[in-house]
């Protein structure tokens, strides 16, 4: 700790402090451009000048000098700094008449407009005329891809978004070519930016310069209503704000959750909202023939439930990737209540079942926790595009100690180094035995993590379910490796969807004889399953359903709608109050931005009204009611944002080497990182986005 | 200075890859930087890719960045910064810089730059017609005094006139460059005075040497140099006492260096110095160049002083201590 004045107020700041956080520890605002907590110093746009009692005398850049570069007094007196006086004020002024000189000030038509960094400093610290009257530079726009609009005239040289690409993103592809009015941000080639991360620098351009291509021209941050919620596109649950304008989500930006995103969302999360307008099922529909035709609730709710009595519990029901734990808690009660318990939430031939310890089936080292650890051992998962922050924690702390991480499964680009073990079951096998040379690396780290992949576990080789010995044999090497302690639990399952930790803790898996959604499938083909409920279920195969009454209920016409005999339209996550659980465990609610389309209906709800007319009126009337009974039931739900810790003598009881295993491949389940769920699918502009990977790749060959 | 950007794919050769010389040379390079920093290496990599083709290609920045383990976007901020990287092609037998910055454009730069024009090309970096030539304005090379100058290649040609850059060019059009002698164009050494030298004359006359300016001929350059540092040493023109030595640097106006001198000629006490005589004083400041110094710092009272009665007599005739 060193003491130093700010403004003449002495404030005692930890000695590695640069003079920005200095000030800001002393409640100074500093104005800035380039600087960014997260990303490196780089000292360009000098906006954060401050003078220095003492020292030069000149200005200092206050982002770019730690405390322990000042001198103190001539008797020792703690050093000082001014972030108030004329100096200081001069300078910002220089500062901001400068950057305008070439800044096009073009406010009237600009995105970034009323969210502008440059307008809002200019505001506050600028002068209110140029003296400027020679010709202003031009730039011409590059090309980033689909998501990114750019206007580079505007570009103030701030480098943000060079060094979030290079450093977070991990992809060296933008750089600031030539030097002083000349220098330009430029890509290496003008094609689309190959992170799944890139809409951040959108976010991070000061300016706007980088702006959002999808969004352009469409709202103004100002007449948009901020819903702060959370992202249901993968299993982590980012935190984002969903901006809205009467009934239509505009854009979706990241908050701030330092335990799962820190500031930034992945491409999926941010650009899927045109897929929240497209593809709705808007009313419920009704199969007459061939064809689905309109229908009022009544109507379709009267035929579901005749079918229901009629079937007896010869009933089951499939979740699909983002339905909440109210809806599959309603579901399961309504299915257990006509006495069938095929259930299933989970993906086909996962090696998870019910009564499972939850540490086996959660993320118990915690993303934050990722940044303790001193190796990482990955089985059968590809970070980057099941779960683009979790690796971003990866990439972040190799960054920060280069630390050993192995790879057992496909070799992919991860934006880190990593050696590839192998990439089939013996790799995991020899892991396990402990006569792989990675077990050494591991055996020696304090805190290693072993990070295992929802597709490794839910392998199959002849129907075998080859993903429950990967499972095991995982937490045995979890165990050997020290990774099963009470103050370090490193053993963490990598899910790749939203609903299902939540699924699997309220225990929406079959159970006491129940059917799996594969065996549900099974039955359907030999006629023995009567109706079947897909709640928002499109990854499943779903061409034997023929014999089967199909209930799809979900927000999205994708493929289980067409599937279908009756379609009960439903709410998309941005449009219900739905607690979500994330890999880590983690509980989560998501807030209403807008409401359903149409006809839509909150997924509980419309459980619960068919509950009514088969005559098993589930015991709630209202979605308070409704958790209620759940918290009752499931108490760990209620703590929202808290973890329930896993078993780890349960853990250790499932850790052994199966004595033969069949040969199989380790593969990512995610084909198409741009289109995993329904919302996905219906996105125009994630399809562009799957179009310029291609061409990127094409053009690679 | 205008935007840098590779040039245009229809001129970029396909590949690109080092002579064997020049191969171990950036291999030795690179090994000069500590492990992990070999990155650092990229810009004299670079040069040498732009000495062994005339330009820097996309290809060469690609090599180049591969061999110092570099993403390309970085070699190519590196390229893209310093103008010193041409990134097009240039004039296969020469390409001339023309320096425009303030001496040179004030002494004709812009009459260079128009010969340049009617006999090269238009535009700078474009090539004339047979691709043997090409040029561009380039900042201050570092030889104002012998403004207007231009660079081709590693020399500069000094002193220029419309008329003598033209021969250049036509030297180096005609492959005849090693006729040409690089350095200032007109009668000088460097850049001495254009007209003979101005100061430091006597010099010349201590050495007994009557000497002109020695901008005459160029090759004997260096050897004038010599010569005219051996003209400093002093012969000596008193003799000291052998007894006794005193400390000189006590009158004002000598210091460490002065007395030195001074011990060089032969004067070692202050009784020497206060025996002076007028032509002794005449003497020693020719020798010395002191041009009145002696009478103007009042050596002789001071030393007379310091001879009759030491520090307190000095005190009591100047009331404050000698320094
Ligand atoms: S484009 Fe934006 S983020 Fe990138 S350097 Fe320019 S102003 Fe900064
Ligand atoms: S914020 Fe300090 S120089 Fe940009
Ligand atoms: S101005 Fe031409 S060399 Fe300096």
């Amino acid at each position: 700790m060193t003491q130093i004045k700010v403004d003449g107020e002495l404030i005692e700041v930890p000695d590695y402090y640069t003079l920005m956080q200095a000030a800001e520890a002393a409640g100074k605002q500093i104005p800035r451009f380039c600087f960014h907590e997260r990303l490196s110093v780089a000292g360009n746009c000098r906006m954060c000048l401050v003078e220095v009692k003492g020292g030069p005398p000149k200005p200092q850049a206050s982002c770019a000098m730690g405390v322990k570069d000042l001198r103190p007094g001539p008797n020792g007196e703690p050093a000082e700094i001014f972030t108030n006086t004329p100096m200081v004020k001069k300078a910002r002024e220089g500062v901001l008449e400068f950057l305008l000189i070439n800044h096009p000030l073009d406010c009237p038509i600009c995105d970034q407009g009323g969210e502008c960094d440059l307008q809002d400093q200019a505001m506050a610290f600028g002068l209110d005329s140029s003296r400027f009257t020679e010709n202003k530079r031009i730039v011409e726009d590059k090309y980033l891809g689909p998501l990114i609009k750019t206007i580079m005239t505007r570009c103030i040289h701030c480098t943000r978004c060079v060094r979030f690409t290079t450093e977070i993103a991990g992809i060296n592809e933008l750089g600031l070519l030539g030097r002083g009015e000349d220098a330009q941000i430029t890509p290496y080639i003008e094609r689309a930016l190959s992170s799944e991360l890139v809409g951040n620098i959108v976010d991070l351009c000061p300016v706007g310069a980088l702006t959002s291509r999808p969004y352009a021209f469409t709202a103004r941050p100002w007449e948009l209503t901020k819903t702060e919620t959370i992202d249901v596109m993968d299993a982590l649950g980012s935190a984002i704000r969903v901006d809205s304008r009467g009934c239509e989500v505009m854009r979706i930006l990241p908050r701030i959750n330092e335990d799962i995103n820190e500031e930034w969302i992945s491409d999926k999360t941010r650009y899927v909202w045109d897929g929240l307008k497209r593809q709705r099922l808007d009313r419920p529909y009704v199969r007459k023939g061939k064809k689905l035709v309109e229908a009022n609730w009544d109507e379709a709710l009267n035929l579901v439930a005749r079918k229901i009595k009629k079937a007896g519990n010869r009933v089951g029901a499939i979740a699909g990737d983002l339905a909440g734990v109210e809806e599959m808690y309603a579901l399961k009660k309504l299915i257990n209540s006509v006495g069938s318990n095929n259930i299933d939430c989970r993906p086909p031939m996962s090696a998870l079942e019910a009564n499972m310890d939850r540490g086996v089936y959660i993320f118990n080292p915690t993303i934050a926790g990722i940044e303790e650890s001193d190796c990482i051992l990955i089985i059968g998962a590809n970070p980057r595009f099941e779960a683009s922050l979790l690796n971003v924690r990866i990439r972040k702390t190799w960054r920060a100690k280069d630390l050993p991480i192995g790879l057992v499964g496909q070799r992919v680009d991860l934006t880190y180094d990593y050696t590839h073990l192998g990439e089939d079951i013996d790799s995991v096998k020899a892991l396990a035995t402990g006569s792989h040379k990675f077990n050494k690396i591991l055996k020696k780290a304090k805190k290693p993590i072993v990070i295992v992949g929802e597709g490794a576990i839910s392998l199959a080789k002849n129907s075998k379910k080859t993903g429950r010995d990967i499972l095991s044999m995982s937490l045995m090497i979890a165990n050997n490796a020290g990774a099963l302690r009470e103050d370090w639990n490193g053993f963490g399952l990598l899910h790749n969807a939203a609903a299902r930790v939540g699924g699997l803790d309220i225990g929406f898996v079959p159970d006491n004889g129940g059917a799996s959604s594969l065996e549900q499938l099974e039955l359907a083909k030999k006629g023995e399953l009567d109706i079947i409920f897909l709640l928002g279920a499109d990854e499943y195969d779903l061409q034997s359903l023929d014999k089967t009454f199909v209930v799809y209920i979900g927000s999205h016409g994708d493929v289980g709608a067409h599937h279908a005999d009756v379609i009960l339209p439903a709410a998309a996550y941005t449009e219900k109050s739905a607690i979500y659980v994330n890999s880590e465990g983690r509980v989560q609610m998501t807030k209403r931005a807008v409401f359903p389309p149409g006809e839509a209906k909150e997924d509980w709800a419309i459980i619960r009204a068919l509950s009514a007319r088969i005559d098993k009126i589930l015991p709630f009337d209202n979605l308070a009611q409704l958790r209620e009974k759940l918290y009752a039931e499931f108490p760990h739900l209620q703590n929202i944002n808290q973890i329930k810790a896993g078993n780890i003598s349960a853990m250790k009881k499932l850790a052994k080497i199966p004595a033969k295993t069949s040969n199989v491949l380790l593969r990512s389940p995610i084909k198409e990182y741009y289109l995993t769920n329904a919302i996905a699918r219906a996105s125009k502009i994630m399809a562009e986005c799957v179009k310029a990977r291609r061409e990127r790749e094409g053009a690679n060959r | 200075m205008s935007v840098r950007r590779l040039a245009d794919d229809s001129v970029q050769p396909s590949s690109f890859s080092f002579t064997k010389e020049n191969l171990a040379w950036a291999k030795k390079r690179i090994a000069l930087y500590p492990k992990g920093r070999e990155q650092s290496a990229i810009i004299p990599l670079l040069m040498r890719a732009q000495e062994q083709s005339g330009w820097v290609s996309k290809a060469a920045i690609e090599k180049c960045a591969d061999m110092v383990n570099m993403p390309y976007i970085r070699a190519l901020e590196v390229a893209t910064f310093y103008t010193q990287f041409q990134l097009q092609p240039v004039g296969s037998k020469a390409h001339i810089q023309i320096c425009g910055t303030t001496p040179c454009m004030l002494r004709g730069a812009e009459d260079l730059r128009a010969l340049c024009q009617r006999k090269i090309a238009k535009k700078a970096h474009q090539l004339n017609e047979d691709g043997t030539l090409s040029w561009e304005e380039v900042e201050c090379a570092g030889a104002c005094v012998n403004a207007p100058i231009v660079t081709i290649g590693k020399d500069t040609y000094e002193d220029l006139t419309v008329e003598r850059l033209e021969e250049i060019i036509d030297a180096f059009a005609a492959g005849k460059a090693k006729e040409i002698t690089p350095g200032p164009q007109i009668d000088r050494q460097f850049s001495a005075p254009a007209n003979g030298f101005t100061s430091l004359l006597n010099l010349n006359n201590i050495s007994g040497k009557e000497k002109k300016s020695p901008a005459n001929s160029k090759g004997k350059k260096t050897k004038n140099r010599v010569k005219s540092v051996n003209e400093n040493k002093q012969a000596t023109l008193f003799s000291a006492p052998k007894d006794k030595k005193d400390d000189l640097k006590l009158i004002s106006g000598i210091g460490a260096v002065l007395e030195k001198k001074l011990n060089n000629l032969g004067i070692t006490t202050f009784a020497q110095l206060a025996a002076l005589k007028k032509a002794d004083i005449k003497k020693i400041d020719d020798a010395l160049s002191f041009k009145g110094r002696i009478e103007r710092d009042e050596w002789i009272k001071q030393a007379k002083a310091l001879a009759k009665g030491g520090v307190e007599e000095y005190i009591r005739q100047f009331g404050k201590k000698p320094v």
